[in-house]
């Protein structure tokens, strides 16, 4: 009875994005059943994450089809983490948006679709099966088009567009790859094809379904040729939707390079080399990006891009270390990037603008708050002992290692960038004396609002605040969970006789 | 029959890359419509146009195999098409609301937000 576990979350997600559509016309109510709902829902995760933490990889066989005709649902480590890390995020978004937004925006069934992109998203980290992902990143994006356009602003709508194509056109590439592999193998089991890829002959086209699924996933983790949606679109929703977006959707690209490159496109030179070249261009790209701009999201927007790099770094270098560098990396950025863009958020009620030159001061007037907002950033930067510096002590050992260089400096460059873009930030909206601009009229301040709405807002972010320390403080905890992750992973025949028990 | 599906999914995936191109929206929005298209046919042609290949049947029974066709293709297309109808009747709509906002179809004009660096 314990393998059902893996499916509670998930059928949660979906039972809760239900319920909330009957409450359509109530946000009050609403408000409470996604609250309360995310919260169980975080249980359920822990209970899951546990299970699999004891007693290894649950699989559940949808309607007792045996793997290879069926559809598979697979909790390994990685999966349990990630969907515990999602449930975490979207608790602290749900609590953080019913503050923020305002009714306008909610009067749409914002929460119901909230709860559907979460559902995608946890249904991508478990399936084990590809058109099954395929299926899951559709849910995903069609409720994020939703909520990018929810409000029906210009700049948001000229963002839409953007965000809509190019997702549209990466689903379309993973459709065709997909098509490719299947003419291939003739299967569509992720562990049956890690059988039978290495079998195939046609060495050729494999490649060519190998660059498809990584041009594809590569638009959706937002690397290096391929990011240009990102920035054009992420600042342009409320900060509650961008911090979900950020926190977790171009993450979930990255979760399928690792799941495809360590599972079924594994020992290919040619790929590891176009890894590595995309990681260094996407972390001295983003981080020069993030240079210039003068808007708080935009350079957190290209703040992700830039630390998308140490990820795919990790993944080029393909040793046990650099996976576990990028697997812990990716623990850490989900929280940080969330936290970022929900700071963001704040940042706005609390002087009604986003813009370098119209901010400022806020140390002066909330010197707590501020303290606070200072945490996330410096796990960004990865000062020690805070999460974001023990990844890199392992993405760096591991360069040394392969004796990749070029990998070296670029994360050592990225590093420092980001260090460079933090404290200008700090010093413009925090500290700099603000210049004297004329209050909007009809905007909610952070200094009106009641205090329940407050501790809506804050209560969240010194959650994933909260979580972040402890990722920096029980550092030898989370590198633990990593390895673990990486032996699973590197060591294939774990998964296969997981989901193929008779192989 | 396989040379010409292949053809035709030449041309779809060319016009549909080729329409994306344009600058105007409507034209972008076919051009989606028409590669959307193209995956499904090539899905089609690379589940092998044959008789003869059901998965669930054990290989060495050959008692069905001769009538029925790999029928996993089709109920992958039938799921494509779906979501992509989902997808392009999104699309459409939010081609309309972009031209009653921005009041221009030309996607090079869509650039008031990228002015302020």
């Amino acid at each position: 009875m314990t393998q059902q576990f893996l499916l509670y979350p998930l059928l949660w997600q979906l039972f809760l994005s239900i319920v909330l559509m009957f409450a359509w016309r109530h946000i009050q109510i609403q408000k409470i059943i996604s609250i309360v709902g995310s919260a169980i829902g975080v249980g359920l995760s822990v209970a899951l994450f546990y299970e699999v933490w004891q007693n290894g990889t649950l699989v559940v066989q949808a309607a007792s089809w045996k793997a290879p005709f069926g559809i598979s649902f697979v909790g390994d480590m990685l999966a349990a983490t990630l969907v515990l890390l999602t449930s975490i995020a979207g608790l602290a978004v749900s609590s953080y948006s019913a503050a923020s937004l305002i009714p306008a925006r909610l009067r749409f069934g914002y929460f119901s679709i909230f709860h559907f992109l979460i559902l995608g998203l946890t249904g991508a980290f478990l399936t084990g099966d590809i058109f099954n992902l395929y299926v899951w990143f559709e849910i995903i994006i069609i409720s994020s088009f939703v909520l990018i356009t929810l409000g029906g602003e210009k700049a948001q709508i000229e963002g839409a567009v953007k965000y809509f194509t190019l997702n549209f056109l990466a689903s379309i590439i993973f459709l065709t790859a997909i098509a490719v592999l299947y003419g291939l193998a003739g299967s569509l089991n992720m562990a049956d094809l890690a059988i039978l890829i290495p079998q195939i002959e046609n060495r050729g086209l494999v490649e060519v379904a190998a660059i498809l699924f990584l041009v594809a996933f590569g638009i959706k983790s937002a690397v290096f040729p391929l990011y240009f949606w990102l920035p054009a679109s992420y600042h342009t929703p409320p900060s509650a939707i961008a911090a979900i977006f950020g926190g977790l959707l171009t993450k979930v690209g990255v979760y399928a390079l690792i799941r495809f490159f360590s599972l079924m496109f594994v020992e290919d030179v040619l790929l590891d080399q176009i890894l590595m070249v995309i990681a260094i261009l996407t972390l001295i790209s983003g981080g020069l990006g993030a240079m210039v701009q003068t808007n708080v999201r935009k350079v957190f927007s290209y703040l992700i891009i830039c630390h998308i790099g140490f990820m795919i770094a990790g993944l080029g270098m393909f040793t046990e270390l650099a996976i576990a560098g990028a697997v812990f990396y990716l623990i850490h950025d989900i929280v940080v990037k969330t936290n970022l863009f929900m700071i963001s958020g704040l940042i706005y009620r609390i002087k009604g603008s986003n813009r370098f030159k119209e901010l400022g001061g806020i140390y002066k007037e909330y010197p707590k708050l501020s303290l606070m907002m200072i945490i996330p950033m410096f796990s960004l930067i990865g000062i020690p002992p805070l999460s974001g510096f023990w990844p890199k002590v392992s993405l760096i050992i591991a360069s040394f290692d392969t004796q990749s260089y070029f990998i070296l400096a670029a994360v050592i460059f990225a590093s420092f960038i980001t260090l460079v873009v933090v404290a200008k930030l700090w010093a413009e909206v925090f500290w700099k004396e603000p210049d004297k601009f004329p209050k909007k009229n009809h905007f909610l301040y952070f200094k009106k609002m009641t205090l329940a709405r407050k501790l809506q807002m804050i209560l969240p972010i010194m959650m994933l605040t909260g979580v972040s320390l402890y990722l920096g403080f029980g550092a030898e905890n989370i590198q633990q969970l990593s390895m673990r992750i990486t032996s699973e992973l590197m060591n294939t025949d774990f998964y296969i006789n997981a989901v193929l028990p008779n192989n | 029959m396989e040379f010409l599906l292949a053809i035709m999914t030449g041309v779809l995936y060319a016009a549909g890359l080729y329409m994306m191109l344009r600058r105007s929206l409507v034209k972008l929005i076919i051009g989606l419509i028409i590669i959307g298209n193209g995956a499904n046919l090539l899905i089609f042609l690379l589940g092998r146009i044959t008789k003869g290949a059901p998965p669930i049947i054990p290989g060495d029974t050959k008692f069905f195999a001769d009538i029925y066709a790999d029928p996993v293709p089709q109920a992958l297309i039938l799921t494509a098409i779906v979501i992509s109808f989902g997808l392009q009747s999104f699309a459409i709509i939010l081609v309309k609301r972009a031209y009653q906002v921005v009041k221009t179809d030309d996607l090079d004009e869509m650039n008031t937000i990228e002015e302020e660096v």
